[in-house]
């Protein structure tokens, strides 16, 4: 089933992407493509065969809750746009209008 | 609709920190909450490009005890999953959760009559923390960041929608942090956000099968909040559904100050969030064998050892000390040394639970003997109680070096009632002409003049010459 524009503009509102002009149609073309594919292997019969999340065929490793070193504050922030009095500073976030 | 019963229906979600000494998914250390803002962050928590999580054995094992003392079932497989959302106190844009295989599920808590059904206890990881600045005359504002907090390890333990009242939901608040405490879990400290108690409301017709539009309350950090808030927000709603109007699915904040509940956002809807499983953790397969001996290793539960010690106190002293396992521990090695059930458990619940101070059982049974023997004042005893929890020494041998005493002998406490007398014509006076309480202010004299005396005794022989 094609996406419509609405589902794409929907999408790219949640991941904060900008969209052109007919953007929408371009996007909503190629993400169906995709999901057509899924569609396809979506009616293979895997019936025998355990869902898995990983291709890689490891069970995960846990870490000894030991601390190590951190980043300096000057370091954490070396990159950032924007710092101030050791704090990331970021555009205002206002919980209630 | 006015005149409708109205069945509140309550579910909980409820996020700890386990106790651990770093985050979730990296070697920074826990920061204290007055560290100066971005000093325990690294690469991974700070959401670099090419860092690896690699999930924290204490915390996974503090999740498997909280899982296994609610009586969860443990998964075989389990994984974590990506949720992603877009918000600054968030680094990567999202955070690594449990979707649809989390640690564990379909659990219990029995609350006497109330048997509460635990969803899932799962893992996650804490968010940074914003402060907002800025002066709303010119509306120039600007938020700040600090992600000490982000990546520390959380649980979340859902319940189902089973609580029917503010009392119910608190209760279960309660002993959730009882239970977490008793097996070494989590401090779950609320003021120090350790446990975050967010309920999901919703009411509906008596007798409905259906549930409601619930709003999720967030911000609450107390007991007391906990329970003021689901009453202001049942109120609210009772109100909009009597007036026509209907419940928005919304989170809402409780503010301590103006004690309402406010509109924060619209609910996001479950698969706004996009979860997909997380790549770069691979599943985890719990050895069988490790969760097996972290179940044999579970303290009795707070709920066995209340019902064990009502079988011996009254219930408020039976639930006030098996409400904390240090207390309960002190309380049953000190009966078991031969100290008398009620007056050990009044000593505990008085004097040791507001102080904190913890000595061995042995040393609890030899003060308690020697306060009901009458060999010393409770002022005494309170005193060489401190001193025995501070030094760990008997409270025999610092009775004896201190010199602490009793009077009961009543020629002894005759001559000092006899100048009390002479030296508070007034009270005295008056107590003669009817007013009883005067005999409070001349007690007071005699035990300022005399603190060995035993207090009783010395009553009576007041009341004697004055009568």
């Amino acid at each position: 089933m094609p996406l419509t524009r609405d589902q794409v503009r929907h999408v790219a509102t949640l991941a904060r992407l900008g969209l052109e002009p007919g953007d929408e149609e371009f996007y909503a073309d190629q993400l169906s493509g995709i999901l057509g594919h899924i569609d396809r292997l979506q009616r293979l019969d895997t019936e025998d065969i355990p869902p898995t999340a990983q291709v890689v065929e490891v069970a995960s490793r846990l870490r000894d809750d030991e601390p190590r070193p951190c980043l300096t504050q000057a370091e954490a922030l070396a990159n950032a746009p924007a710092a101030v009095d050791g704090f990331f500073r970021v555009p205002a976030i206002q919980e209630e209008a | 609709m006015r005149g409708v019963d109205w069945e509140v229906v309550i579910g909980m979600e409820v996020h700890v920190q386990p106790r651990t000494r770093s985050k979730m998914f990296c070697g920074c250390a826990i920061a204290e909450l007055n560290a100066p803002p971005n000093t325990h962050v690294c690469e991974v928590c700070l959401g670099l490009p090419g860092v690896l999580p690699v999930p924290n054995q204490a915390a996974v094992e503090a999740c498997l005890k909280t899982a296994l003392a609610l009586n969860c079932e443990i998964p075989r497989h389990t994984k974590f999953d990506r949720k992603n959302y877009m918000y600054p106190d968030l680094p990567k844009g999202y955070q690594i959760s449990q979707y649809d295989l989390p640690m564990s599920i379909n659990g219990r808590l029995e609350l006497g009559e109330r048997r509460v059904r635990i969803r899932r206890v799962h893992l996650e990881e804490d968010t940074g923390k914003l402060v907002h600045a800025g002066d709303k005359l010119h509306r120039a504002w600007e938020s700040y960041v600090d992600l000490n907090r982000a990546g520390v390890p959380l649980m979340e333990i859902v319940s189902e929608p089973d609580l029917r009242s503010a009392d119910e939901a608190r209760d279960y608040a309660v002993e959730l942090q009882t239970l977490l405490r008793t097996i070494g879990a989590s401090t779950a400290d609320m003021e120090r956000g350790q446990l975050r108690a967010e309920p999901n409301i919703s009411i509906r017709r008596a007798g409905s099968d259906e549930l409601g539009v619930k709003t999720e309350l967030k911000n609450i950090n107390s007991f007391r909040a906990l329970h003021r808030a689901i009453n202001f927000e049942v109120e609210r709603q009772k109100e909009v559904l009597e007036s026509g109007g209907a419940v928005v699915q919304e989170t809402r904040g409780w503010s301590e100050a103006e004690q309402r509940t406010f509109s924060q956002r619209s609910k996001e809807f479950a698969e706004d969030y996009r979860y997909f499983p997380e790549p770069d953790i691979p599943p985890l397969e719990l050895d069988r064998a490790w969760i097996e001996e972290l179940r044999a290793a579970l303290p009795e539960l707070p709920s066995l050892r209340r019902s064990r010690l009502a079988g011996q106190l009254p219930v408020g002293l039976a639930n006030a000390i098996g409400a904390d396992r240090e207390l309960a521990d002190l309380y049953e090695s000190a009966v078991a040394k031969g100290a008398p059930a009620l007056a050990t458990a009044n000593w505990i619940v008085n004097e040791v639970a507001p102080t904190g101070k913890l000595t061995s059982g042995a040393n609890l049974a030899e003060l308690i003997r020697l306060v009901d023997g009458g060999a010393i004042t409770r002022d005494q005893a309170r005193e060489a109680y401190l001193e025995s929890a501070d030094t760990g020494r008997t409270p025999a041998e610092i009775v004896t070096e201190h010199g602490y005493t009793q009077v009961s002998d009543e020629s002894e406490l005759r001559v000092l009632a006899e100048a009390v007398i002479d030296a508070n014509p007034k009270a005295t006076a008056d107590f003669r002409a009817g007013k009883k309480q005067a005999l409070q202010a001349l007690m007071a004299d005699l035990r300022k003049r005399a603190p060995h005396a035993n207090p009783k005794a010395a009553n009576e022989v007041l009341a004697k010459l004055l009568g």
